[in-house]
């Protein structure tokens, strides 16, 4: 142990992760459960029925004011004013350049107030790059510490939260949000999530952090209700093929290369990074895409990716797939970035796992698709 | 949990002597710091091993972890219900999830591994 190393910060739900018996990890200098029984079982009771996430680490930042809307179309590369009060979008905070600052979830609360939903690593630098471009009639608040977040993630979500608030769930759309309560509890109650199933991100005073977490693993018993760690957090993002910082996504690379060209609008007038993006549109040179590996590895986060023995490109992510691995033969998959003319489905490429070359072939995604309905 | 009978090493494997067969293994704590295994690669028949050296590999969803060998020796067997059921590792790995049996070089070299009691103190159980 290092001396000079920061102490780990701690989320309102600390004690409970450990009363649970969950394996504690650093994350991004947070201390924060990995898994809990199994990353495996985790991930399967948020695909077949309900799982809790405690993301209270995720930072959050309001911006007020008269001229609230127009600091956010400076900053966002998504459309804000398009967006309806009590809807939210998903957008790139980005630099001049094209790159990532952060991927953000935007809601708009008022005419005058949004609240920004940002990595938990990266909200000190969000904040200040927000603050550098504020030459509006608008304040930015970094309010963090304001908000436990938990997600309740999972076809039987719904049923579950419902059980322990008066708001009308099935009302709210996906991607809509509204400021009501749990178990009393002023919150404030998006359909949105991080897992490619429907469910809820619930916003409240950390203070009734462990109290609400307790009632809603009580209201999610009869669906058979786990906590779920990292680990299966980051299993099935992947598989719904969404983009995690540091991964997919950092100051290197653009939301064009990131095969998320639909949020950023390039005709709108003005915002960070779009010149660098309107220029880059036609001349892209790499694209992420989805594999799938066709011979016995698995891809890892960094691997090399080669074509006819020289680098390509490399891993952003990859794991065996749960869900695909549930039925017959396992499956292991990723997303990694290649040459644009080498970006098809069904391209075959090489994987260096731990020196060896791996067959793997370019797939559609998203790897996983919920069924609707 | 951890067989008095065992030796076991910082690296968290295990190995058991009968005459001059060693069968090797991880351990308890290995497969649940591992989590859910997916996949173990182990030495074919005949490979001379070394004490202290890489000689496989297991990997779970989140992570891949070499194995170090316990001792030295040649391998006699290979635990082949590993390739199709990897996660029995997680289910038993101090019994029918062994890996490989060797013909130790030098049976000596358990004298310089933790006992169980030694280990699980080392592993804080």
């Amino acid at each position: 142990m290092s001396q000079d190393s920061a102490p780990l910060k701690q989320t309102a739900l600390n004690a409970i992760h450990r009363a649970q018996g969950a394996k504690m990890v650093d994350f991004g200098g947070w201390d924060m459960p990995v898994q809990y029984s199994s990353l495996v079982e985790e991930h399967h009771a948020v695909r077949r029925a309900v799982g809790l996430f405690d993301v209270s680490h995720m930072g959050e930042i309001d911006i007020r004011g008269p001229q609230a809307l127009h600091l956010v179309e400076r900053i966002s590369s998504n459309w804000a004013q398009k967006l309806k009060i009590g809807q939210i979008h998903y957008s790139g905070l980005l630099y001049e350049t094209g790159g990532f600052v952060d991927d953000i979830l935007v809601h708009k609360v008022a005419e005058d107030h949004f609240f920004i939903c940002v990595n938990a690593g990266n909200q000190e630098k969000d904040f200040a790059h927000i603050q550098a471009h504020n030459t509006f009639d608008a304040t930015v608040e970094l309010s963090s510490n304001r908000y436990t977040q938990i997600a309740v993630q999972g076809p039987r979500a719904l049923e579950t939260l419902q059980k322990l608030t008066k708001t009308p769930l099935a009302e709210i759309k996906y991607y809509w949000f509204v400021d009501g309560e749990v178990t009393g509890t002023p919150a404030r109650i998006a359909r949105t999530g991080y897992t490619g199933e429907d469910g809820f991100e619930i916003y409240f005073t950390p203070s009734e952090s462990a109290r609400i977490w307790r009632a809603l693993m009580v209201a999610g018993e009869e669906f058979g209700v786990k906590p779920a760690g990292l680990g299966a957090r980051n299993t099935l993002r992947l598989e719904a093929k969404m983009a995690l910082y540091g991964h997919e996504i950092d100051a290197s690379i653009s939301p064009l290369e990131a095969d998320l060209a639909w949020m950023v609008k390039l005709d709108k007038p003005d915002f960070v990074g779009r010149a660098a993006l309107a220029s880059q549109k036609d001349r892209l040179t790499r694209r992420l895409v989805g594999f799938q590996m066709t011979g016995r590895g698995i891809g890892r986060d960094g691997y090399e990716v080669q074509i006819g023995g020289a680098k390509a490109g490399w891993v952003t992510s990859g794991s065996p797939s749960p869900t695909l691995s549930a039925t017959g033969t396992p499956k292991n998959i990723g997303l990694c970035y290649l040459p644009m003319q080498n970006t098809a489905v069904g391209t075959e490429f090489e994987i260096l796992v731990r020196n060896q070359p791996v067959s793997a072939v370019v797939v559609p995604t998203p790897f996983y698709k919920r069924s609707k309905g | 949990m951890y067989p008095q009978n065992y030796s076991y090493t910082k690296e968290h494997e295990w190995v058991s002597v009968a005459g001059d067969i060693g069968t090797i293994g991880i351990t308890h704590h290995a497969q649940k710091e591992l989590g859910d295994i997916v996949y173990v690669d182990l030495p074919k028949l005949g490979v001379a091993i070394t004490a202290h050296s890489t000689f496989g590999s297991v990997e779970s969803v989140k992570a891949v972890s070499d194995i170090y060998s316990p001792v030295s020796g040649e391998v006699l067997e290979v635990n082949s219900l590993l390739a199709t059921q990897p996660e029995k590792l997680n289910e038993d790995p101090h019994g029918e999830a062994w890996l490989v049996k060797v013909k130790l070089a030098s049976p000596d070299e358990t004298k310089g591994l933790m006992t169980a009691a030694d280990y699980q103190q080392y592993i804080g159980e």
